[in-house]
């Protein structure tokens, strides 16, 4: 349950980003590589919970996962990661090589323009 | 609506004391590694093994990490090692603030090596940095050879793979854990791994594993 931790910090920067801004914010987009295994209820549920009562109260969560990539070392194509056949999918190789996974990043937030 | 953009890294706030740690373990040139599996799989054994082994030629010391009770720091006081013991009262696993302040409480200018021992839990500890220089993980043959199929986040990041526990592999059966099946996912997660097989009861590989901390030790003095 990493997620209580992943909450405290997203709550800590979006609400670096709504102290900027008069209106009420509606929804934030994050995104993170499937090495973060992140739980989407569990986040949003964590993050609903210390949300309530401050400015951030109420936001909806859309959590965008970024699946794993692989190169090939041949011929360098990039293709989705899977352990149980890893070849390359343009030339077949097997010399294939995981690409760092992607950061958890605050992507954007939408406030109520009203 | 309005949209804002903001593309910042949620968890900057543990990477800062990540990167600090970092520094101040470069700067007193410690090799610092990150010890992360499920629990039971053998971290305290195969560092009491290690400490003692190892005694007046590598100076280590220990960071403590479990939910609660200090009976693994206590078992590495015992071999006359400094431990310093974090209890995160629930948490499933390590933040790098909490290492900072232990960091803090070590005699760094001694050491050669520090070893974070994780919370016992295969999935969140490998979300955190915490400032080490490298991620070890460590799977016991009885927890079954698909762990590296199963979490890859763990394989897919670590330096080093202990496969722990090797005295009790006829035991478990070629069925239940085929070494070479963990061998050829964890480097197909991770081709740069350095697996070794060791068994923290009877000594069994650790001279492979010693081999290794020393090129470690030796590269971080000399950098």
């Amino acid at each position: 349950m990493h997620e209580a931790m992943v909450a405290q910090s997203l709550l800590a920067s979006i609400s670096a980003e709504v102290a900027n801004q008069e209106a009420k914010p509606i929804s934030a987009k994050i995104s993170c590589g499937v090495l973060y295994a992140i739980n989407d209820e569990l986040l949003c549920f964590a993050f609903d919970a210390i949300a309530k009562g401050t400015p951030c109260e109420g936001i909806e969560l859309q959590i965008e996962h970024k699946p794993m990539k692989s190169r090939c070392n041949v011929c360098e194509h990039v293709f989705e990661f899977e352990l149980s056949k890893l070849v390359c999918t343009n030339c077949g190789s097997e010399d294939c090589e995981l690409l760092p996974d992607s950061p958890l990043l605050l992507e954007e937030i939408e406030f109520d323009s009203e | 609506m309005k949209k804002v953009e903001v593309g910042k890294k949620i968890l900057s706030a543990n990477e800062e004391y990540a990167f600090k740690n970092a520094q101040i373990l470069a700067e007193k040139k410690c090799v610092c590694l990150n010890m992360i599996s499920s629990p039971g799989s053998g971290k305290t054994t195969i560092l009491t093994r290690t400490i003692n082994e190892l005694k007046g030629k590598i100076g280590i010391g220990v960071i403590e990490g479990d939910v609660q009770t200090d009976i693994d720091a206590e078992k590495i006081r015992a071999t006359g090692a400094v431990a310093i013991q974090i209890n995160t009262r629930g948490a499933c696993h390590l933040s790098a603030k909490q290492v900072s302040d232990a960091l803090s409480q070590l005699a760094l200018d001694d050491l050669d090596i520090v070893f974070i021992e994780n919370v016992g839990n295969l999935v969140c500890p490998s979300a955190f940095e915490l400032g080490e220089n490298g991620k070890v993980a460590v799977l016991s043959v009885a927890e079954g050879d698909d762990k590296p199929a199963k979490y890859p986040a763990l394989f897919a990041k670590a330096k080093a793979l202990l496969i722990n526990k090797i005295d009790l592999l006829d035991s478990v059966g070629q069925e239940d854990f085929n070494i070479g099946r963990v061998n050829a996912d964890a480097r197909k997660l991770n081709k740069n791994i350095e697996i070794f097989h060791v068994s923290a009861k009877t000594g069994a590989g650790f001279a492979e594993w010693y081999d290794w901390l020393a090129k470690s030790v030796k590269k971080t003095v000399g950098s």
